[in-house]
């Protein structure tokens, strides 16, 4: 998978740097990356529910912002723990919007391999960058 | 590590970074440490202790406590005091976990008694209080009966059943911030929280049985006015905080900032973690009245976990609380926003105080405290690691340059991902139970983060504290059983 948590940013909560070929690919990354924050096995999650979520945001890190918000948000409200299998992004005069489809299940202390609770994600050194035909964020979780 | 060339020793506990030390300060900072503690601090604390004071409206210094260490906007263990009238608010001097806070409960109980039967105690205390990812509390609570709740905090306990009258008395602010008001919060705050109280979490969040042993006294007059009088006394400590309702509160303000910080109010900052408004402007207000929400919701929180550990303790010692004497030390807030008043060159001046992982210490005879901590000044819970234990400690009054405020907890000095490298789950388990330490987890990787090796000489935080006028050790308490989210 195309994210690597790092261990020295935030002594106390979670970082990592997610990456994709494009953006879409680096927001699927770090879903991924959230979910294997909570979920030691993320492969264990099965497809069992489906939702589409759509954001809008004038920056595109605080569009990855709101999106790994959202994922959280589920996770309390719903008890969902959720792939992202699809997003799209759209670049528009003054900001971008995004349409992702998110399927997952209800989270189960006997199945999934429950981690870390996650509170939220935090602006601290947030950052979305394209180099060298990479799309790379790094995001800290706090935990 | 190497530390800032501009940091000045202005005594052996104070340090401080000059207003040159980086552009837009406002004030100096303050770091309050040994020169060992400092040593172990990491280049962000000074960093972002720096960024806070850079915040508009900011009084005499920018403090980082004994335990500070890296955090995200204020650093963990951030202070900062500001001018209602000309300062901000900032979610991110409080944390996402609003009123993250310690309780402390007594019994008459010793540790001779308590210890024969700690295994059924912490099994029945893990399935009595929801720890881990997602878990939801007991308490069965509509949105509209949430909205009461986050209204009126431990307040609302007591009508429903959950609480007694001298446990609000124990309670920081009687367990209610006045002017809560919940329609400053999202529907999504409320549907991510209502259903979570009485959970304790997870990460750092634990509920321990400890032991006051008498060499681990420092002050006896002062535990007995504490209600430490027995030796090896049993005590029960928990931490946690508005959970995934005050996570959300946060989030909401921090985006709604965002949107004003700088187009409608001019303000820029180092760090966008640091997102303000001023605490007089429409959003500054709307964001107060929200936080004080889940700072209530953090009070409810801890005061159903406390009836169901009373149950508990009850259902297995087939004694009442009451004949067991479960009665409250303290319940002390670490992740808030206060207006309080306090002395700024010879004028008594409200001001707001942030604290970010730094815990309220008032001294004797101040306004505020129950009549029975007058003499001794309030009770300070400092969180340790689960192998090392924790500490009670007493406020005291040279603690007003901090504005009434010491350490809340060991540091972390650490990564989780560094100390899961370093130790595994199951074998830490074992290990503590070699020690006398009985622990149910709902997470093995979680518990090996919280290892005590991950985190600060608790011994040596608590004695900085104390050196640096901050607060009193009192007593140091030992677990024998711990619950971890």
């Amino acid at each position: 998978m195309a994210f690597r948590f790092l261990e020295d940013i935030a002594t106390a909560d979670v970082a990592f740097e997610a990456f994709g070929g494009t953006r879409e690919e680096l927001f699927i990354s770090a879903a991924a990356a959230l979910l294997r924050t909570m979920a030691a096995a993320p492969e264990r999650v099965e497809r069992r529910q489906e939702l589409t979520i759509r954001l809008e945001n004038q920056e595109l890190d605080l569009l990855l912002w709101s999106f790994l918000q959202e994922l959280i948000f589920y996770k309390d409200a719903r008890r969902l723990l959720l792939h992202a299998d699809t997003v799209r992004i759209e670049e528009r005069e003054g900001g971008f919007s995004l349409e992702s489809t998110l399927s997952g299940e209800q989270l189960s202390t006997d199945r999934h391999r429950l981690l870390v609770d996650v509170k939220a994600v935090t602006l601290h050194r947030l950052q979305v960058v394209y180099k060298d035909t990479i799309w790379k964020a790094v995001v800290v979780l706090d935990v | 590590m190497s530390l800032p060339p501009q940091l000045r020793k202005i005594s052996d506990t104070v340090w401080e970074l000059p207003v040159g030390y980086k552009e837009g300060m406002r004030v100096p900072a303050r770091i309050i440490a040994s020169e060992s503690l400092l040593g172990g601090m990491e280049a962000g604390v000074f960093d972002q202790a720096a960024n806070v004071a850079c915040l508009p409206g900011i009084i005499n210094y920018s403090y980082c406590m004994p335990d500070g260490h890296w955090g995200y906007g204020f650093p963990i263990g951030g202070v900062a005091a500001f001018d209602p009238t000309t300062g901000v608010i900032s979610p991110g001097g409080i944390g996402f976990d609003i009123n993250c806070g310690m309780r402390l409960c007594l019994t008459t109980l010793t540790e001779e008694e308590v210890r024969p039967r700690i295994h059924e105690l912490v099994d029945q205390l893990f399935f009595a209080v929801p720890t881990g990812v997602g878990c939801t509390g007991f308490v069965r609570c509509s949105q509209s009966k949430f909205r009461r709740v986050i209204e009126n905090g431990s307040r609302w306990c007591l009508e429903n059943g959950l609480a007694t009258p001298e446990d609000l008395e124990m309670t920081e602010e009687g367990g209610c911030f006045e002017g809560a008001d919940a329609d400053a919060c999202s529907d999504k705050a409320i549907e991510r929280g209502f259903d979570q109280i009485g959970t304790l979490g997870s990460g750092n969040h634990y509920c321990e049985i400890q032991v006051a042993r008498p060499e681990n006294i420092f002050d006896a007059a002062t535990a007995r006015a504490f209600g430490i009088t027995t030796p090896n006394q049993v005590v029960i400590m928990f931490h946690c905080g508005s959970r995934g309702f005050g996570h959300q509160v946060a989030t909401d303000y921090l985006q709604s900032f965002l949107k004003v910080m700088t187009t409608r109010y001019g303000i820029k900052l180092h760090d966008r973690e640091l997102a303000c408004a001023p605490f007089r402007s429409p959003e500054g207000q709307s964001y107060f009245a929200a936080m004080k929400c889940a700072a209530n919701m953090g009070f409810a929180n801890r005061q159903v976990i406390l009836h169901r550990i009373r149950e508990v303790f009850s259902r297995l010692f087939h004694r009442s609380p009451e004949d067991l004497g479960m009665h409250m030390v303290y319940d002390v807030a670490h992740n808030t926003a206060k207006l309080e008043k306090h002395l700024i060159d010879g004028e008594l001046r409200e001001l707001l105080v942030h604290r970010k992982g730094a815990t309220r210490s008032f001294g004797p005879g101040m306004p505020g405290l129950p009549d029975c901590y007058r003499e001794t000044g309030q009770p300070v819970i400092i969180g340790g690691s689960m192998e090392t234990g924790s500490y009670l400690l007493a406020g005291m009054a040279s603690a007003a340059p901090t504005f009434y405020t010491t350490a809340h907890g060991s540091g972390r000095t650490m990564s989780r991902h560094q100390a899961k490298k370093m130790v595994k789950g199951r074998t830490l388990l074992g290990e503590m139970e070699q020690r006398g330490i009985y622990v149910r987890t709902a997470s093995y990787g979680g518990l090996a983060e919280e290892a005590g090796l991950a985190y600060k000489d608790i011994d040596l935080v608590a004695r900085v504290t104390e050196e640096a006028g901050l607060s009193r050790r009192v007593a140091k308490l030992v677990p024998i059983g711990n619950i971890k989210g």
